[in-house]
C-alpha cells in the first residue's frame, strides 16, 4: 500500500481533526531517572509472580526497561539518562561519590535512546553487583551526601537544551522516606538544607522533580519527613499526593508505569453552561488508536532521507500554479467557486467552545451513537476560578440522577453534538482504574446513521424469533463462557507488537525474526471443556436440530461451487480470448497501452496473475510476466 | 432500473394544518434534490402535493376521483428547476387525503418503469401494499405532529395511524413521527446510500458451532464534500476547460535538493531512536502479521465491564444471514439472552482475507420491537493496551474544601440537571441523533444553491431551525429561568488574578513578543522539532493578550500568510468575546481588539477584510440579540475604513458611519 502523499500532506481542512488521533510531539522531553540503589532497595521485597519475592530495585529497573522500549518508538526525540545513586562505584562527569550514570558506547550521558542502550539496560541487574554495587552513601562521619550528589549530576545533565523547547524532568525512585535518618544533630540539618537548596536551584532552572516513592509493607512512605519540601509540595498538594502503595509486584509496576507518563492535555476549552456562565475545562486524549510510527522515506540506494515536494499543475494548460485559493464544486453543470474563507465561515456554526444544551437520561445514549474515540474532560481553575466546584457539583448530580449532558462542540474541523458522560473514580490495588471526570462522546447526525435493520424486513409475515427454550439454552451457555475479569485493555495489539518486534530486531541486527504471541485468539482449550462443550451442543441442537453439520456443509459447498464455477468459466473464456492476440509483438511495439483494460485482463486471467489495479499496473504486470 | 439509481416521488401534504412547517419541508426537500445533483445526478424525481384547491393528475383523467391531488412535477431526471419547484410549494386549502396521493404517486412510478396497470382497486390499502411489494417500492412516511392538534381530529389521526401501520407491516415502509421542526429536517434521509456488507460469513461461537452472519456499517460519517482545487489559468474562451489542478509529488534528497529520486527507488524507513531502519516492502510483506479471515467469540462478560467511553470508532451491525432461518433464530436467542442477563459478547474479528490487523470489539444486543424486523447486534471496536494512556487525576474527594460544592450548590446543580431536560416524559426526545441533521452540511448546500444563482452570494446565516442544534432552545431556557438564575447565584466564578499577573510579566520579559510555553506546546505544530531551539514566535491569538499577539503576528515577515492568519485569528477572537459576554462584560476587551484589527488592516492595506468583517459582525449581533454591542460600538466611534485611509476601500469618507446609522432604528426597538 503506497499512501504516503496523503499521509504527509493532508488537506489543510482535515488537519485539525488529526490532532485528535495523534499524540502531539511538538515538544521533546529531557528526562533523568534517579534510581536509588541503596541496600534497602534490595532488601525490601514484595510478592511477585510465581510466589517469588521481588526487590524494590527490581520493580524500578524493570519498569524503566519496559518504559523506554515504548518510548523509543513513540517519542524518539526524547533524551534520557539513567543514574543510580547510593552506589559503590562512581561514574559521572563531576566525579562525585555514590552516583553512577548508566550508559553505552557512542552515546552521550543524556541522549536519544538507542537500540544498544535498551539491550544493555535489560541485563543491568545481572552485572549490577560486579560493576556498580550498592552502598548507602549518607553515613555519619563522612561529609558525603549521595542524594545531594545525585541532584547535582542530574541538574548538570539537564543543562543541555533550552527550557522553552523541552520539558525537563527528574524522576526520583526510592523507598527511603528519611534519607538523613541516621545522621544526628547539626550535620543532619546542614545536609538537609544543602540538598534542599540543590533541588530548589534545579527547579529554578525549569526542571521539575517528581518523586515516585515505593512504600514498604505495613509502613507508608512518609512524604512530609523530607521530600515534601524538596519537591515543593505544600498544603493541598500534599493531601493529593498519592504514595505508591501496593503489596504485589504487579500492582507496583502498574502504578509506576502510570506515573511515568507525562500528562498532556490536548487543549483548553470553555464550557458554556448558561449565557455568562462559562467554566474552563482541559481535554485529554486517553484513548486513541496507536499507529506503527511515522514513515520516513529513504533513497533505497543511499539510505538517505528524502523529502517530498508538492507542486500544483493546472490540468488545462500544464502551467505551474501556486497553492490555489479557491475550490469548486460542479453543480447544475456549472463550477461553483468557494474561497477558503467562505468555507471556514460555513463551518463556523458556533464559537469554538462547548455549549450546554440540556440533559437526558443515560438510556437515551444508544450503543450505535458513536463515531470516534471519546475525549476526557477535567476541570481547571487555572484561568477561571470556581470551574472545578461547578464541575464537581454537576458531575455528582449527573451520576446520582443517571443522566448525561448534551452539548454542542463547535470545533473548526467538525462541529458536532457531543454527549458528556460523567465517570466516577474507580480505584483498585493497582491504583486508579478510571479517573474522575467526564467523557465526551461524539454523537452522529441523522445523515451518519444507516437504517440497516429495516433493509431485510419481512413483508409476508413475522420474522422468526427465538422460543423461550432456546433463550434458556443461550443463557446457560452465557453463564458457562463468562469472562469474569475482562478489562478492555488486556490485549496487546498483535499487529503492532509484531511490527515493533521486527523494527527492533532489524535495528539490533538480530538474525531471527521474533515470534509474536497473538493474545487475541480464543481459548480453544477452555472452550473444549466438557461443561462448555455440553452447553454449546445443547444450544446448537435447540436451534439447528440434530443435523447442523450436514446443513451447514451443504450451504457452504453450494456457495463455493457456484463461485468457483463462475471463476472457472471466466478463466476458460479468458484463455480462448487471450489466444487472439499476439502479446509479445504488442509488447515490443509498445501497443499494449492501446488495448482496453478488458482486453488486458484476458492475459492476466489466463496466466493466473492478479487482476486488480489500474491500466498501467496491468501493463507493467504483463511486461514483467513476459520477462521484458 | 440500474442499480444505485433511484426513482422517487415526493408526496407532500400542503393542507392548512401543514402550513406552519412547510418552510422546513421546502428546505429539506430541496436539500434532498441538491444532494442528488451532487452525488447522483441521474436519479429521477417527481413531486405530488395534496390538499390543494385544484386537481391535476393522470388518474383523475383516466378513472375519475383523486381530487385535490396535484402533480407539480412529473417524474424526471433531477435538475436545478426541481430545486426551485421545491422551494415554492403551493399552500393548499383543503385537508388532503394521503391515500389518494399514494395511489397517484404509485401510478406515476409504475407508468414510468413498468407497463401500465389499469384498474387498480385503489381504495384498498392491502392491494396497494401488495402492489408496492410486487414492484419493489418503498415508502417512507414522516408524520409531523405539531402542538396545535385539536381534539376533534383524534379519530382521524387514529384511523390514519392504523392505515399507516398496515403499510409498514406489509411493505418495506417506515413511519416516523416527529414533533419539532428540527427533527423534521433530520427525519428525511436526504441521501440514499446503498449499504454494502463488510463481512459475510461465520460468527464462530466455537470451532464446531458457527452462525452465518452479515455485517454492515451502522454509522459512518457523512463528510463535508471534497471540493476540487480551482485553476484560473485556462483562457476564458476555452469552453472545455476543466479548471482542475493536478498535484505532483517529487522526492528529493534532503542533503542534495537538486537530486530527484524516482518513486520506485524509495524505501520505507521506520524510526527507532536516532536510527531510521529501512524496510523494503518485500521484507515488510514477508514478516507482516496476517491473521485468517474470521469472526470468533472470545466469551461473554457483564455489560458493566465495558464502559461506554471505550467505544473507538463508528459502529457496525451484525445481522443473521437473511436467507437462513436457523441463523436468524440463533441470533435472536443470543440477543434476547444477552439482554435478559445484561451481558455482552467479546469478539475477535478479521473482516477480510489479507487484512493485516485484528479488531477486538464488543457485541451488544439490539432486540427488535417490530415483529417483521429481526433481532441483531451492534458491534463497537474496543481499544488495545497500546491505545490507552493511563493518566492519573486527583480524586475529587481529595481536593481542597474550597472547591467542594456545599449542599446548597449541590442542590442547585441537581435541579439544573433535572430541569434542563431534553427528553421530558410524554414528549418527543429533543436532539435525538437519529433525527438531528448536520447543520454544516445544510448550510453548505444552501450556500451552494445561492451561489449557483449569484456567484457572489454571501454565506447565509444559520437557519433558525438549525440553531436549535448549536444553541440551547430559548423556550427551555425561559421555562427554567429560575433554576438557571439560582444556579448562577450559587456559584462564584472569577478570573484567576495570580495567573494574569505572572503571564503578563512573562510576556514583557520576552522581546520577541512570544507567548506562554503552554500555547507553543499545543499550537506550535508547524515548528520543526529539532531545529526550533531559538526563539518561539507568536502563531496564534491567545486569550490573555490578544492585541500584542495580533500585532506581533501581523508584523511577522517570514511568510506572507501571517497577515491573513493574524486577521483571521483576530476576527475569531472578537466573535468569541462578543458571544461569550454576559451583560456586556467583555465588550471593552472586544473593542480593544477591534481597534487593533482596524489599525492593522489600515497598515496592511486590507480595508475590505475589516469592512466586510464589521458588516458581518453587525449582522451577527442582530441575529444573536446582541445589538447592545452595536450600540456600544457606535458610541465608541468605530467606523469603516474609508478610501482616504486605504486605497482599495470602496467606502467614501461620508459613508464611514453608515453602518451604525442604519443600525439605530433596529437596535432601539
Amino acid at each position: 500500500m503506497d499512501m504516503d502523499p496523503d499521509d504527509v500532506f493532508r488537506d489543510e481542512e482535515d488537519d485539525p481533526e488529526n490532532d485528535l488521533y495523534q499524540e502531539r510531539q511538538a515538544s521533546k522531553e529531557l528526562l533523568v531517572y534517579l534510581v536509588d540503589a541503596s541496600p534497602k532497595m534490595f532488601n525490601i521485597t514484595c510478592p511477585g509472580e510465581d510466589q517469588k519475592n521481588e526487590s524494590h530495585f527490581h520493580v524500578a529497573v524493570s519498569c524503566i526497561a519496559q518504559f523506554i522500549k515504548v518510548q523509543i518508538i513513540n517519542r524518539p526525540y526524547d533524551e534520557i539518562a539513567i543514574c543510580f545513586f547510593n552506589t559503590r562505584e562512581k561514574k559521572n562527569l563531576q566525579d562525585l561519590n555514590g552516583v553512577y550514570v548508566f550508559n553505552v558506547a557512542e552515546r552521550e550521558h543524556l541522549d536519544n535512546l538507542t537500540a544498544r542502550f535498551i539491550r544493555e539496560f535489560d541485563c543491568v541487574e545481572e552485572s549490577f553487583n560486579k560493576l556498580i554495587g550498592s552502598e548507602y552513601g549518607i553515613v555519619s562521619g563522612s561529609r558525603d551526601n549521595s542524594l545531594y550528589n545525585a541532584f547535582w549530576v542530574a541538574q548538570a545533565l539537564l543543562r543541555k537544551g533550552s527550557a522553552k523547547t523541552a520539558d525537563k524532568r527528574i524522576l526520583l525512585l526510592t523507598n527511603e522516606d528519611d534519607p538523613f535518618g541516621n545522621i544526628k544533630g547539626v550535620t543532619k540539618l546542614d545536609m538537609a538544607r544543602t540538598t534542599l537548596q540543590r533541588a530548589k536551584d534545579a527547579q529554578d532552572l525549569g526542571i521539575s522533580i517528581e518523586l515516585l516513592p515505593l512504600s514498604r509493607p505495613n509502613e507508608e512512605f512518609n512524604v512530609s519527613l523530607c521530600y515534601a519540601d524538596l519537591i515543593g509540595l505544600d498544603g493541598d498538594d500534599l493531601a493529593q499526593f498519592m504514595p505508591l502503595a501496593g503489596e504485589r509486584f504487579e500492582d507496583m509496576k502498574k502504578q509506576l508505569r502510570k506515573r511515568m507518563f507525562k500528562k498532556r492535555k490536548v487543549r483548553r476549552i470553555t464550557f458554556m453552561i448558561a449565557s455568562g456562565l462559562s467554566i474552563e475545562l482541559n481535554t485529554y486524549a486517553l484513548i486513541r488508536p496507536t499507529a506503527p510510527g511515522t514513515i520516513t522515506w529513504l533513497d533505497s540506494v543511499t539510505n538517505l532521507p528524502l523529502k517530498a515536494e508538492r507542486s500544483f499543475i493546472c490540468a488545462d494548460t500544464g502551467a505551474l500554479v501556486q497553492e490555489p485559493p479557491k475550490r469548486f464544486q460542479i453543480y447544475k453543470n456549472e463550477e461553483i467557486k468557494f474561497s477558503t474563507e467562505e468555507l471556514s465561515e460555513i463551518k463556523r456554526v458556533s464559537t469554538g467552545s462547548l455549549r450546554l444544551l440540556g440533559f437526558k437520561p443515560l438510556s437515551c445514549l444508544k450503543d450505535y451513537h458513536n463515531l470516534r474515540p471519546s475525549t476526557f474532560v477535567s476541570p481547571s481553575d487555572e484561568e477561571v476560578m470556581g470551574s472545578t466546584c461547578i464541575f464537581i457539583a454537576l458531575h455528582r448530580s449527573m451520576i446520582r440522577l443517571k443522566r448525561f449532558a448534551v452539548a454542542f462542540y463547535g470545533s473548526s474541523a467538525r462541529p458536532q453534538l457531543v454527549g458528556l458522560v460523567a465517570q466516577d473514580e474507580i480505584v483498585d490495588a493497582g491504583g486508579q482504574l478510571e479517573p474522575p471526570g467526564m467523557h465526551m462522546i461524539y454523537l452522529p447526525y441523522s445523515e451518519d446513521i444507516r437504517l440497516i435493520e429495516e433493509l431485510h424486513s419481512e413483508t409476508t409475515g413475522n420474522m422468526p424469533s427465538a422460543t423461550e427454550d432456546q433463550i434458556q439454552k443461550a443463557t446457560a451457555l452465557m453463564k458457562r463462557v463468562d469472562l469474569r475479569d475482562f478489562s478492555v485493555c488486556q490485549f496487546a495489539n498483535p499487529a503492532l507488537q509484531s511490527h515493533y518486534a521486527v523494527v527492533q530486531a532489524l535495528a539490533l541486527d538480530e538474525d531471527e525474526m521474533p515470534e509474536i504471541n497473538d493474545e487475541t485468539l480464543p481459548d480453544e482449550e477452555g472452550m473444549a471443556r466438557p461443561g462448555i462443550a455440553k452447553a454449546l451442543e445443547e444450544f446448537k441442537v435447540s436451534v439447528y436440530g440434530e443435523n447442523y453439520d450436514e446443513e451447514n456443509e451443504n450451504t457452504a459447498q453450494g456457495k463455493a461451487n457456484a463461485a468457483s464455477k463462475k471463476r472457472k468459466v471466466a478463466s476458460e473464456d479468458a484463455l480462448v480470448k487471450c489466444a487472439y492476440y499476439d502479446w509479445p509483438k504488442l509488447a515490443d511495439d509498445g501497443k499494449l497501452k492501446d488495448l482496453t483494460v478488458q482486453e488486458l485482463k484476458y492475459y492476466v486471467t489466463a496466466h493466473k496473475l492478479p487482476v486488480a489495479g489500474k491500466k498501467e499496473a496491468l501493463i507493467s504486470r504483463i511486461l514483467t510476466h513476459m520477462g521484458k | 432500473m440500474a442499480r444505485n439509481k433511484e426513482g422517487l416521488i415526493l408526496l407532500v401534504d400542503v393542507g392548512p394544518t401543514m402550513h406552519s412547517v412547510l418552510p422546513e419541508i421546502q428546505k429539506v426537500c430541496s436539500l434532498l434534490i441538491q444532494k442528488k445533483l451532487v452525488y447522483s445526478k441521474y436519479d429521477e424525481v417527481g413531486v405530488v402535493v395534496f390538499g390543494t384547491e385544484d386537481t391535476k393528475n393522470d388518474l383523475t383523467k383516466e378513472v375519475g376521483g383523486y381530487e385535490h391531488v396535484t402533480v407539480l412535477q412529473p417524474i424526471k431526471v433531477v435538475d436545478g428547476d426541481l430545486v426551485d419547484v421545491m422551494q415554492q410549494l403551493p399552500r393548499g386549502t383543503v385537508p388532503g387525503d394521503f391515500m389518494d396521493a399514494i395511489v397517484v404517486g404509485m401510478d406515476m412510478l409504475i407508468k414510468k418503469y413498468q407497463e401500465t396497470i389499469k384498474g387498480t382497486k385503489e381504495d384498498q390499502v392491502y392491494t396497494i401494499a401488495e402492489q408496492m411489494a410486487a414492484h419493489g417500492m418503498k415508502i417512507d412516511c414522516i408524520v409531523f405532529k405539531g402542538n396545535q392538534i385539536h381534539d376533534t381530529h383524534d379519530s382521524i389521526i387514529k384511523e390514519n395511524d392504523m392505515l399507516l401501520s398496515i403499510f409498514s407491516k406489509k411493505t418495506k415502509a417506515k413511519a416516523v413521527r416527529v414533533e419539532s421542526s428540527t427533527s423534521l429536517l433530520g427525519a428525511l434521509r436526504t441521501r440514499n446510500i446503498s449499504p454494502v456488507t463488510i463481512y459475510r460469513g461465520d460468527l464462530e461461537l466455537s470451532s464446531t458451532f458457527k452462525i452465518k452472519v452479515w455485517v454492515y456499517k451502522k454509522t459512518s460519517e457523512e463528510k463535508f464534500p471534497t471540493l476540487k482545487k480551482y485553476s484560473d489559468k485556462a483562457p476564458s474562451t476555452d469552453k472545455f476547460a476543466t479548471h482542475e489542478i493536478k498535484i505532483d509529488y517529487e522526492y528529493k534528497s534532503v542533503q542534495d535538493p537538486s537530486k530527484v529520486v524516482p518513486p520506485e527507488q524509495r524505501i520505507k524507513g521506520y524510526r527507532y531512536g536516532p536510527q531510521v531502519i529501512p524496510i523494503s516492502s518485500a521484507e515488510l510483506e514477508a514478516v507482516k502479521f496476517r491473521p485468517e479471515k474470521s469472526v470468533k467469540l472470545l466469551g461473554f462478560t457483564n455489560a458493566s465491564n465495558i464502559m461506554r467511553h471505550y467505544y473507538m470508532k463508528d459502529v457496525n451491525i451484525f445481522i443473521a444471514d437473511p436467507g437462513n432461518k436457523k441463523a436468524i433464530i440463533a441470533v435472536s436467542a443470543l440477543a434476547r439472552a444477552m439482554k435478559e442477563m445484561n451481558k455482552v459478547a467479546i469478539l475477535r474479528c478479521v473482516w477480510r482475507q489479507g487484512q493485516t490487523n485484528v479488531v477486538i470489539g464488543v457485541l451488544t444486543p439490539n432486540v427488535s420491537e417490530n415483529d417483521n424486523i429481526a433481532d441483531s447486534f451492534y458491534f463497537n471496536v474496543l481499544p488495545f493496551a497500546e491505545d490507552i494512556r493511563e493518566f492519573q487525576f486527583p480524586s475529587f474527594s481529595n481536593l481542597p474544601a474550597s472547591v467542594q460544592p456545599n449542599s446548597e450548590q449541590q442542590e442547585a446543580a441537581d435541579k439544573l440537571v433535572m430541569m434542563l431536560d431534553l427528553a421530558p416524559a410524554g414528549k418527543e426526545e429533543a436532539l435525538r441523533p437519529d433525527f438531528t441533521p448536520n447543520p454544516v452540511l445544510e448550510r453548505f448546500y444552501h450556500h451552494l444553491e445561492l451561489k449557483s444563482k449569484h456567484p457572489d452570494a454571501a454565506v447565509p446565516p444559520l437557519d433558525a431551525t438549525l440553531k436549535r442544534i448549536t444553541e440551547p432552545d430559548p423556550e427551555v431556557i425561559s421555562q427554567n429561568k429560575l433554576v438557571i438564575d439560582e444556579f448562577r447565584r450559587c456559584f462564584d466564578l472569577k478570573e484567576n488574578p495570580k495567573l494574569k499577573k505572572s503571564t503578563r510579566r512573562l510576556l514583557r520579559d520576552r522581546t520577541s513578543g512570544s507567548f506562554g510555553g503552554e500555547v507553543v506546546k499545543n499550537e506550535g505544530r508547524s515548528t520543526d522539532l529539532v531545529t526550533s531551539t531559538s526563539t518561539v514566535k507568536v502563531e496564534t491569538i491567545g486569550d490573555s493578550t490578544p492585541v500584542p499577539d495580533f500585532e506581533a503576528m501581523i508584523s511577522r515577515r517570514d511568510s506572507p500568510e501571517w497577515v491573513s492568519k493574524a486577521i483571521f485569528g483576530m476576527k475569531n477572537k472578537v466573535f468569541d468575546l462578543v458571544e461569550n459576554s454576559y451583560e456586556g462584560d467583555t465588550y471593552p476587551k472586544a473593542l480593544e481588539c477591534l481597534v487593533a484589527l482596524r489599525r492593522g488592516c489600515v497598515i496592511e492595506q486590507e480595508p475590505k477584510q475589516f469592512n466586510n468583517f464589521l458588516h458581518h459582525l453587525y449582522r451577527f449581533c442582530q441575529e444573536k440579540d446582541l445589538s447592545s454591542f452595536c450600540e456600544f460600538l457606535a458610541s465608541k466611534d468605530i467606523t469603516l475604513i474609508t478610501k482616504t485611509e486605504a486605497e482599495d476601500s470602496e467606502i467614501a469618507e461620508g459613508d464611514a458611519r453608515s453602518l451604525f446609522v442604519k443600525a439605530e432604528p433596529n437596535s432601539s426597538k
